[in-house]
């Protein structure tokens, strides 16, 4: 077992014949995953790395099988894109696009929910979902950890990557980044109730940045319903305020969204919290080697 | 991006949204003269992108030319909480009956739209929140349908508005949200919407947040942006497209993604306690393909501000292959000729190997590797200090 992402998983990339799309369509491709197909709807059958190339999410699906679809259509074709994967019925869409205007985003998240939510989708600005040994659908380096049993949901990309490297001799069940935009599909509250399920994690890794209140909501979630070990790393202690750092939602304003307030809201969550990445990886290190 | 006042007025006026007639001055004499061109009473108005300029003396009636002249002599180059007016709008003075707040804002927790609104005005909207909650409305937009003229008077009855402000409080909501969706906005907030002795509703003040993301669709933003207030530094750098924030500490920083970069700055302060408060000098997130040409850039942006004293370049090795970035290192270092600046590199991941060989066969007086991310911070942090 895995979350979301397992050997079952047969993904199809939106915006497969980009150069982006090509690109991880051929590492993905290498990492073992199981890439079905791929749409464009000016470029419906030719193929990309073998990958059959369809005019819509919806062919591709019924000639494939296709469940996961990851998305690397640019910023102003995101939200078609997203909206089209909806309507196909497609359960797991993962938005790795950076760049998407928040109205976009809000409006595809709506559009989900008035149909019904059953299109799980990761993202957008995220570097997807890696299943070790299973499955890797997105962007993120497949070589990095094997497969174990510690579970990782990020709001960053590279902290993700370091993550996974400072305890790669314990592995991974699944990890998951949700992506650092203010609006997102899946949050680190899904994440955490999908490995609290999951046989075959037990203990959890969770990455938060500063902005937004993400962490605290997480934090009063993980005091309510997780019984799973869980360690934490927030960065932007020394963020100053009112400065956007890269990620459309890593801005402070004002008190709330600070690293600080999230620290403390996670602690009192009794979730042990590194001051760096390094330190966040030995706290969980001795978790493992405790169970 | 936050606009000043009058670009808020001026994108409000698009859409049909009421405001006072008005103009910006640079100078006492600009002030003058639109006074003059307006008739009676006019409002000078400092133009800065802060909060609680009226507390600080940079709005100001005035009763004709002459005194507008004076007035806005006192407030062109005041200092408000470290900005500097550098112009003031010159509106007609309007016959305040009544103040209320009214806003439209993403609402991230709740991944939606949110409209807020209060028959209190004209203070601190932060304060009315947590002093009056009752008298704060907060309904929720849904996306795909927005505000209609039905969802306006819903949103103004909410706010208690009294009778005589309904229909015109509701027409301007209407039009306010319209400037919300069609210029990608994350906030436009009005605050006071007021009533006049006449009976009209005018947005008397106009506050507008951009989403940067949405530049692509809208090209008329790049005449928005105000230069005087950009470091050098970061002007220079966005000239080059680096993503970079100038802060105010001796270490300079280069790393790959926004998470991991700041993240970096933490540990480089943390490290920089033991070694006299040394700080992170800034942030440089030189993203996912570390060429030779991009680490250059980035170097000689970080090398030209004279704050910095060592530079920890800190590298996570994804989809970035680490000996490129070995190799990036080490041709910029050939373009940028004769760098003094301590070096302290830390590779890992995709080829951390090849890289960490490549950079130990350049023998390069000036870089020194560290195998770990804490211990790179701290040796950087103590030879900035040295």
């Amino acid at each position: 077992m895995a979350i979301w992402l397992d050997e079952n998983s047969r993904v199809l990339v939106q915006g497969i014949t980009g150069s982006e799309g090509r690109k991880h369509t051929a590492r993905m491709l290498a990492a073992g995953t199981n890439v079905v197909g791929g749409t464009n709807p000016k470029k419906a059958g030719t193929t990309v790395e073998g990958a059959p190339v369809f005019a819509s999410v919806a062919e591709t699906m019924e000639a494939t099988g296709a469940n996961v679809s990851v998305i690397f259509v640019p910023p102003a074709g995101t939200k078609t894109a997203v909206v089209e994967a909806i309507d196909a019925g497609i359960p797991l869409a993962v938005v790795i696009t950076e760049g998407v205007p928040v109205h976009d985003s809000t409006d595809f998240w709506a559009y989900a929910i008035s149909k019904g939510n059953t299109t799980r989708i990761i993202g957008p600005n995220c570097p997807g979902i890696a299943s070790p040994g299973l499955s890797n659908a997105g962007i993120i380096p497949a070589d990095i950890t094997p497969r174990g049993r510690v579970g990782l949901v990020s709001k960053s990309g590279t902290l993700t990557y370091q993550m996974m490297f400072e305890l790669r001799d314990f592995g991974f069940s699944t990890a998951v980044g949700i992506g650092g935009d203010p609006v997102i599909g899946t949050t680190h509250i899904d994440a955490l109730d999908a490995f609290q399920a999951d046989p075959d994690t037990d203990a959890i890794v969770m990455i938060g940045e500063i902005g937004g209140d993400a962490e605290e909501r997480a934090a009063a979630h993980i005091e309510a319903h997780i019984t799973k070990p869980v360690v934490g790393y927030v960065a932007g202690f020394t963020a100053p305020e009112g400065k956007t750092m890269g990620h459309a939602g890593a801005i402070v304003s004002g008190s709330s969204g600070t690293a600080q307030a999230k620290k403390e809201a996670l602690e009192k969550a009794d979730v042990r919290v590194g001051k760096t990445p390094s330190e966040t990886a030995r706290l969980m290190a001795d978790i493992m080697r405790s169970l | 991006m936050d606009l000043f006042e009058h670009q808020a007025k001026a994108l409000f006026a698009t859409r049909g949204v009421p405001v006072p007639t008005g103009r910006t001055a640079t100078t006492p004499e600009q002030a003058r003269e639109i006074a003059a061109e307006l008739g009676g009473r006019v409002v000078v108005k400092a133009q800065v992108k802060v909060g609680g300029r009226g507390k600080a003396g940079g709005v100001k009636v005035a009763d004709g030319p002459a005194d507008a002249q004076e007035k806005a002599g006192a407030i062109l180059g005041m200092d408000i909480k470290g900005h500097t007016v550098h112009s003031v709008l010159v509106e007609q003075a309007s016959d305040i009956a009544e103040e209320y707040y009214a806003s439209f804002l993403l609402d991230r927790a709740n991944r939606t739209f949110l409209a807020m609104a209060s028959r209190e005005g004209g203070v601190e909207i932060e304060e009315v929140a947590v002093t009056k909650p009752e008298a704060l409305a907060r309904i929720p937009i849904d996306a795909l349908i927005g505000v209609d003229a039905a969802k306006a008077r819903e949103i103004a009855a909410a706010a208690q508005l009294p009778e005589a402000a309904l229909d015109g409080a509701a027409d301007l909501l209407v039009k306010l949200w319209d400037v919300f969706v069609s210029a990608d906005a994350t906030l436009v907030e009005v605050n006071p919407l007021i009533l006049t002795g006449d009976g009209h509703v005018v947005a008397l003040d106009g506050k507008v947040t951009l989403d940067d993301n949405a530049n692509f669709r809208h090209p008329e933003n790049a005449a928005l942006v105000d230069d005087s207030a950009i470091d050098p530094l970061e002007q220079k750098a966005k000239e080059k497209h680096l993503n970079y924030v100038k802060l105010e500490g001796e270490v300079g920083i280069i790393g790959n993604g926004a998470g991991l970069v700041m993240s970096t700055l933490d540990v480089v302060s943390y490290a920089g306690e033991e070694f006299g408060g040394m700080k992170p000098a800034n942030f440089l997130d030189i993203g996912g393909g570390a060429s030779a040409e991009v680490m250059a850039n980035g170097l000689s942006i970080i090398l030209s501000d004279p704050a910095v004293k060592s530079v920890f370049v800190n590298i996570f090795g994804g989809i970035t292959a680490c000996d490129a970035v070995a190799n990036g290192i080490v041709s910029a270092l050939g373009i940028l000729g004769d760098v003094s600046t301590p070096l302290v590199v830390r590779l890992d991941g995709n080829n951390a190997v090849e890289g960490r060989r490549i950079l130990a066969e350049a023998n390069l007086p000036a870089v020194t590797p560290v195998d770990t991310m804490d211990g790179a911070a701290k040796l950087a942090a103590q030879l900035a200090a040295a």
